[in-house]
């Protein structure tokens, strides 16, 4: 059992819900109790969708324990087929369902429809959204595909000359972060390198669009979290190669043309500098000077969360000083990226070790998802929202790709728009006293931003854990959250001369918790019993970047 | 838990009054677009403010409880999820033992709480874990400094707002007891916004009644005390289990439509007005200047809703009363009003204060009731959140019925708010052009 405040990702049959909602011609029986409903409403107020789900519930009750709920499972079956036709089913159980094992495969193969029918097998209480969404995908792509694999031991056929090289997009699903622009992004790119799409899957395809995913030369796995598996299926059975770099930041949309170039045997080097890549210029200009070293916790599903830390590294010269991930299926790519940047990964989907992690690393952005958000806006750190899980923000009514050249303009604005502005930054620095530059006015252009910054106290206790300190209950106050900092192992516990810790409050807010941090760090590592205004400066011109 | 209990409109009498000629009431099971009962943990921990509820279930609970919340504003709320796993599953013994360690560690944690709620879920009911034993063995544990109580939120039980009455039923036996000489008492039970509250017990002061209480209370340490001398008066139509237990401890429901709309509320104050042997003149100098403003300001909204045909999916039982203030004082046609519940006795007075020829229906099955909306095609459509964009995609005027769940809609001064609330849309879609 686990205690649980906020999960990232929800159970594994919303995921294949999200694949149900992508596609058209598909329906899913879901056997489930009263209010397993609820999931419709991510799809139809969080992304604002226009028709249901195209999901029945059966809604079995406690009476209907004691009597037949597979016959109830079946006539849900047999009626929403002759309601909505589809060309093929999707069947499964919810948590509860699975208790009960009444084996919706079974009972629907025995109706006999006149249609493919998908079992899903996807274990409610080992496995989570993303997995379900994954193994949907690869279920019913399997289904729908395997009687046109290649006869084993034969070669697929090479591309008729002066056929155009075509691919397949895999990944995107209905709840996606920005998975509608990207899709739009990486197809008018592939286009402008000469190679079409032929299905984009499971997004706005149908099953018989599914069926002729063979067609393609090769695969693009836009979001290996819901394609790799089928991708692999894919590579085993029509001996279609698939893409390993997904396009987010500059220098990965360029490696990817140069991948899908090479994959579809044609010269791509035009398209490496496209002139709307302006995120690299930005990032050159002399305004943006101040972002250099800004110190980031990344935070989100792995291949969101790889390549912000990439851009933020590679692209924009911030410094990542936390990378983690919620999807313990892609620990082993967290893990590895982080070793790049000589941090520690933190694999985790307890959102209270996230928070913990945070108020600890005191970065001076975070990239994150809508929990990093909460946890963010509570410390009084600005963030920017990366990676699923979704918020009705992640689906604005503009273009905004996360993917390809204006996918790395969307991320440059998005990241940079929280941070203070340089000059306004350094102003705020030299005239700290000026009743308009005080600390709670907050930067002129971020009314959203908490306006009182926090303001880390040494923790009364050596014995408190800093989870515990961390997540005081701060409905009832609304205050700032409570850093949880000066205590070490040997119950060293800061001690601040009144004077110093006035100069302190000189400092602008948002460098004022890392000037304590190393300040005590400094004075800690030296013993030192009273920390004084020489103290400070001592520890200014030690760590001094 | 309710079981269906069949209720026959037609011409029957009850309490005394003839109801009106009603059409059968559909009853209908299938596909139920509805919120379980763990979702009533949204308001009951706000307003409850020193109880946590822990709800025992799967991963699924804990989502649906934090999408229906629609927003993570409280980084570390007064709820959570003992998520149940493969392990717990594996053993009874063990799901136990791992609750015992998820709540020591939950308490830990968070020493503001005082009273804790082991919530059920369907997968608890399901595997039969025992939260009542897991409950006494806890409060064993952790007394005298924190409470812990079990009731079930569960799908196959219980819908949306029978979690709050499960919920407020598993209290009622831990009341004190009034003295056995004590004077009669009010209690007004269902929660309230605390500006709901506050009005009413005003009113009831104006009145000269004092002895008033409320629950469920603000903080657990202030339950109302309860006895044969209390006499009670349902603010929520979902409450049976809760008056059933109050009954149980010898209190006495005042029998009345509930306190929505001018008429409403006037007719549930005066319930308590009678057993307190308040006078006709004091009732009416103390109601009449409320009632006259409130009429006033739903004057605002009825040109507005005035012949307007509405269609209630069933949501939060809710539906009637609303349907009978919408009907009667703001003049709309009521097409269909469905409700996930009928209480026929707690209703008595609603049903016969509807519009003759109200179609009623009982349950759900949402494919075909869709079929009905459509053929209808009511003016507005009171839905769920699932159902409200596709409807408003298909040309409908909507109004989520949660909302009527969130906003402080009883009593007087809150009666042209609830106006308001099915006037807005209708508003809306007549200003946008684009």
């Amino acid at each position: 059992m686990q205690l649980t405040v906020w999960t990232y990702e929800g159970p594994p049959h919303v995921g294949a819900m999200r694949v149900a909602t992508a596609m058209r011609e598909v329906h899913y029986v879901l056997h489930a109790p009263q209010g397993d409903t609820y999931a419709d409403l991510l799809f139809t107020m969080i992304e604002r969708r226009d028709h249901r789900p195209p999901v029945t519930y059966t809604t079995f009750q406690a009476r209907d324990l004691g009597s037949d709920t597979a016959e109830l499972f079946k006539s849900a079956v047999r009626d929403a087929y002759e309601r909505f036709r589809p060309q093929a089913m999707l069947v499964g159980a919810s948590c509860t369902a699975e208790l009960i094992q009444d084996d919706p495969g079974g009972l629907a193969q025995a109706l006999n429809l006149p249609i493919p029918v998908v079992p899903l097998e996807l274990p409610s209480y080992q496995r989570k959204e993303n997995f379900g969404a994954s193994e949907t995908f690869y279920q019913l792509v399997r289904a729908l595909c395997k009687s046109q694999a290649l006869p084993p031991g034969s070669q697929r056929p090479p591309r008729p000359p002066g056929q155009r090289p075509s691919c397949n997009l895999l990944g995107p699903t209905a709840l996606g972060f920005r998975h509608r622009d990207d899709i739009k992004e990486i197809t008018g790119l592939l286009a402008g390198i000469g190679i079409d799409v032929n299905v984009v899957a499971p997004y706005g395809a149908t099953p018989a669009d599914i069926a002729r995913l063979g067609d393609a030369d090769f695969n693009v796995v836009l979001y290996p979290e819901t394609a790799a598996q089928a991708a692999a299926w894919l590579q085993r059975s029509f001996q279609q190669p698939c893409t390993k770099v997904v396009p987010i930041g500059v220098g990965a949309t360029r490696a990817f043309i140069q991948e899908v170039a090479a994959l579809a045997n044609i010269d791509a080097t035009a398209a490496l500098n496209d002139p709307r890549a302006r995120s690299s210029w930005y990032a050159r200009s002399v305004d943006s000077t101040y972002l250099t070293g800004k110190r980031v916790f990344v935070f989100g599903d792995a291949t969101h969360a790889v390549a912000a830390a990439r851009i933020a590294t590679e692209e924009l010269g911030f410094k990542v000083v936390g990378l983690g991930t919620y999807s313990r299926e892609f620990a082993r790519e967290i893990r590895e990226a982080a070793k790049l940047y000589d941090v520690e990964a933190l694999i985790s989907d307890d959102y209270l070790d996230v928070e913990a992690k945070v108020a600890e690393l005191q970065p001076e952005l975070v990239l994150g998802t809508q929990m990093e958000r909460h946890i963010a806006k509570r410390l009084g750190i600005p963030c920017a929202v990366i990676s699923a899980p979704v918020h009705v923000q992640d689906f604005p009514a503009r273009y905004a790709p996360q993917m390809g050249f204006e996918g790395a303009n969307v991320i440059f604005d998005t990241w940079v728009h929280p941070l203070m502005m340089g000059l306004e930054e350094h102003l705020l620095g030299m005239f700290r006293e000026d009743f308009e530059f005080h600390d709670d006015a907050g930067s002129s252009h971020l009314s959203h931003v908490v306006s009182a910054a926090p303001q880390p106290r040494p923790a009364p206790a050596a014995t408190a854990d800093i989870s515990a300190q961390v997540a005081q209950p701060l409905e009832s106050t609304g205050g700032p959250v409570v850093g949880a900092v000066p205590i070490n192992d040997a119950g060293w516990a800061a001690v601040w001369a009144p004077d110093a810790e006035k100069e302190l409050g000189k400092i602008p807010f948002f460098v004022r918790g890392k000037a304590r941090r190393n300040t005590e760090r400094f004075a800690r590592e030296r013993s030192l019993p009273r920390i004084t205004i020489e103290t400070l400066y001592d520890a200014k011109a030690h760590f001094g970047r | 838990m309710n079981s269906a209990q069949s209720v026959s409109c037609a011409g029957a009498v009850s309490g005394g009054r003839v109801i009106p000629i009603q059409p059968e009431v559909i009853r209908e099971r299938g596909q139920r677009e509805v919120f379980c009962g763990l979702t009533g943990i949204i308001w009951l921990h706000r307003k409850i403010q020193d109880a946590f509820f822990l709800v025992v279930g799967s991963r699924t609970c804990a989502h649906l409880i934090q999408s229906a919340a629609g927003v993570m504003i409280f980084a570390e709320p007064r709820f959570a999820t003992a998520i149940i796993d493969e392990r717990d599953l594996a053993g009874l013994a063990d799901a136990n033992e791992q609750l015992d360690l998820v709540v020591t560690r939950l308490l830990s944690r968070r020493p503001d709480i005082k009273l804790l709620f082991l919530v059920g879920s369907c997968p608890s009911e399901v595997i039969k874990l025992d939260l009542s034993r897991a409950a006494q063995r806890l409060s064993t544990r952790f007394n005298p400094v924190v409470r812990v109580l079990n009731y079930s939120g569960s799908g196959i039980e219980t819908t949306f707002t029978q979690g709050e009455d499960a919920c407020l039923a598993s209290l009622v036996p831990t009341l004190p007891a009034t003295p056995p000489a004590d004077a009669p008492s009010l209690l007004i039970v269902g929660t309230l916004a605390d500006v709901v509250e506050d009005q009413w017990l005003r009113l009831f002061r104006e009145m000269g009644i004092e002895r008033v209480g409320f629950f469920p209370p603000r903080r657990s340490t202030d339950l109302p005390a309860v006895g044969p001398n209390t006499r009670y008066l349902l603010a929520q139509p979902f409450l049976a289990d809760t008056a059933r237990a109050l009954d149980e401890r010898g209190a006495a429901r005042l029998p009345a439509p509930f306190p929505l709309g001018v008429e409403g509320t006037t007719a549930w104050l005066r319930a308590a007005a009678e057993m307190f042997q308040v006078s006709a003149e004091t009732f009416e100098a103390v109601t009449r200047p409320k009632r006259e403003r409130a009429m006033r300001a739903l004057e605002h909204h009825r040109h507005q809703l005035s012949g307007k045909r509405i269609f209630f999916f069933p949501d939060s039982q809710l539906e009637i009363p609303i349907a009978r203030f919408l009907a009667r004082e703001l003049g709309m046609q009521l097409t269909e009003v469905g409700t996930p519940f009928l209480h026929k006795q707690h209703l008595a007075e609603e049903l016969a204060l509807l519009p003759a020829n109200t179609q009623l229906s009982e349950g759900q099955h949402v494919e075909n009731q869709l079929d009905r909306c459509r053929a209808q095609k009511p003016d507005v459509v009171v839905c769920g959140l699932g159902l409200a964009n596709p409807l408003e995609a298909e040309g409908f005027t909507t109004k989520w019925a949660i909302e009527l769940v969130f906003t402080p809609i009883q009593g007087y001064e809150q009666a042209a708010d609830l106006a308001e609330l099915f006037a807005r849309p209708l508003r809306r879609r007549m200003r946008l052009v684009a």
